[in-house]
């Protein structure tokens, strides 16, 4: 524009306007954008919330064959203590004719602790299959009351509409019969 | 109504069926506005974004308060301490009060001082005086919610303010607390008016633009808008203008929300609501303290009360009160003096409302309050009749064009 010699006094200060005129638009909206984080940061999960966002669970009376749930970031959380059988029929099975391939070993730290999120990867039901009296699907996992998806004794999704296994949370042994979730 | 001088199809398509843009452009773009506002007409629209301040801060700090009075102290609290960003926006809520306050005012002054009450827009200031009494309510019901001393002693004595009616005055407080106290249901409810009052402040503000934009904005020089030239397109303008006004606000505002938040505030609201202790020295926020030097001006329970309403309401019949047909105190000698003899006064009475109520403030309330109404009751009717205004300019655009050319020599 600048190298154009027919510019008059008018056309020159209309590129000086223009670039007002952008730069002002410009620098309030980066204003108000920056001046909107706060707002939307306001209702992600506050400081007390993040707080509570690690359970720690005491397995020492938990028997072979039993199972508890505990609450995890407002989720149920299964952990079963398998049995031989249990472990045996988890491991055994063909990983290459699982809709989610992933092996036992991958799913647990100690084959006698089996812990996931107790919530279907359907559309979040629970499944049953904690007390000894329910139905745990034809896998003798867990059975999906709402949809009909069955996981087998790894959690892993056998039949039914859930796309994948129940989720593993992060967990660590604090001690032999101690973990801390998340 | 004009179409859109648009030549995009898009715009004109949904201009003629919804007319947002030819709306816009007459209310806000093309918006016709005189030629010579200054700096005091800027308060308008920063009461408007102050408006929206409070009310997108709000809606945040209700996702995470709780009105119930065995949590919402600690819930305030909560909001300070863990929530992201909660600090921000309490403090800019509870600053954002006190600058809608002060904006307010300035803006109410600067209707009395140019007269912008008078006709044709005494609607448009009625309607004001109308946002002005829903913002009390609103503010008052907002500094009950943290629940702090000074919000269940305020709450207790606003409303027992109401216990004054004769006959039926204990059943409306009653009827009001929904109980025998100021206590669950009273904070329940508080927070509901609190949250709804603000929607219809929105829409009494529609209906004060709407009343402004039939006789466009009054003028420093008080006169009629005679010919085109007298005016201005809004934008940019006034745009600018307002946006500059906008600017140094927001620099005040930010100021005291990130280096002293609590400066308007007082340090007993941050000892939790004890129905078993009034704290000694219990006055309400800044902007009552001159109605309750009023209150307390008066050696009368019911009288107080119906004293103080009448200070407020009496606003509404100012237009008919002032009987000059001058506007704007510029050219009204005795009028520009007794203006600023009643800003001391309301100034005065303000310092009052924070001090004891007893001995000789007790007196000087009296006369301050007296001089209140006298003002309005007595001197504005009588300076009207008697004052000799000085001759005002023929047009705003040959005053506009005089300082001009007065600029360049």
């Amino acid at each position: 524009m600048t190298d154009n010699p027919t510019n008059t006094p008018e056309e020159m200060d209309g590129d000086r306007r223009d670039f007002l005129l952008i730069s002002t638009t410009t620098l309030g909206v980066a204003g108000v954008a920056m001046a909107a984080w706060p707002f939307i940061h306001s209702i992600n999960p506050a400081k007390d919330v993040l707080a509570l966002a690690s359970t720690e669970v005491d397995l020492s009376a938990v028997e072979v064959g039993q199972a508890i749930t505990v609450m995890w970031r407002g989720k149920p959380v299964f952990i079963r203590h398998r049995t031989a059988e249990e472990i045996q029929s988890a491991e055994k099975v063909d990983v290459g004719e699982l809709r989610d391939p992933q092996t036992d070993a991958d799913r647990v730290q100690k084959p006698e602790w089996l812990i996931a999120v107790g919530v279907c990867t359907h559309l979040g039901c629970i499944p049953s299959g904690q007390s000894l009296g329910d139905n745990r699907g034809e896998y003798g996992g867990w059975f999906c009351p709402c949809h009909g998806s069955v996981y087998d004794t790894s959690g892993r999704i056998r039949k039914g509409p859930a796309p994948f296994n129940l989720a593993v949370p992060p967990y660590t042994f604090t001690d032999d019969t101690t973990i801390m979730i998340g | 109504m004009k179409r859109t001088q648009s030549s995009n199809r898009l715009v004109q398509w949904i201009d003629d069926r919804l007319p947002i843009f030819s709306y816009a452009d007459q209310n806000v773009i093309a918006y016709p506005t005189p030629k010579n506002l200054n700096y005091w007409w800027n308060y308008g629209s920063i009461a408007g974004i102050i408006l929206v301040i409070m009310l997108v801060t709000g809606i945040f700090l209700a996702m995470n308060y709780q009105p119930n009075a065995d949590i919402a102290f600690a819930s305030v609290e909560r909001i300070v301490r863990d929530v992201n960003y909660g600090w921000l926006l309490r403090y800019l809520h509870m600053n954002g009060a006190t600058m809608f306050f002060i904006v307010v005012y300035i803006h109410m002054f600067r209707g009395l001082y140019f007269g912008s009450y008078k006709a044709p827009r005494e609607i448009l200031w009625m309607v004001g005086v109308t946002i002005y009494v829903a913002m009390m309510a609103t503010a008052f019901m907002g500094y009950v919610l943290p629940w702090g001393q000074m919000s269940f002693w305020g709450a207790t004595v606003i409303t027992n303010l109401f216990s004054a009616i004769p006959v039926i005055g204990d059943y409306i407080v009653v009827w009001i607390w929904g109980g025998f106290s100021v206590d669950l249901p009273t904070i329940n409810r508080f927070f509901v008016w609190h949250y709804l009052l603000p929607m219809i402040l929105v829409m009494l503000v529609v209906v004060h633009l709407w009343a402004l934009h039939v006789h466009k904005s009054s003028n420093p020089l008080g006169i009629d808008i005679k010919t085109p030239q007298d005016m201005m397109p809004f934008h940019p303008f006034y745009t600018i203008k307002d946006l500059y006004g906008l600017g140094l606000f927001m620099i005040v505002y930010l100021f005291f929300v990130f280096f002293y938040p609590n400066f308007f505030g007082e340090a007993d609201n941050y000892i939790p609501a004890n129905p078993m202790v009034t704290p000694p020295h219990i006055l309400p926020e800044w902007y009552f303290l001159p109605f309750y030097a009023i209150l307390r001006a008066i050696p009368d329970k019911l009288g107080g009360v119906i004293v103080m309403f009448s200070g407020v309401l009496i606003l509404y019949v100012l237009p008919w009160l002032d009987t000059s047909k001058v506007r704007s105190a510029t050219f009204r000698p005795v009028f520009k003096q007794l203006f600023w003899i009643f800003v001391a006064d309301c100034l005065f009475l303000g310092w009052l409302g924070a001090r004891p109520a007893d001995g000789i403030y007790l007196w000087l309330g009296r006369a301050a309050t007296f001089y209140y109404f006298f003002h309005f009751m007595v001197l504005l009717p009588l300076v009207g009749k008697l004052e000799k205004p000085k001759p005002l300019p023929s047009s705003i655009y040959e005053e506009v064009a005089k300082k001009c050319r007065a600029k360049e020599d």
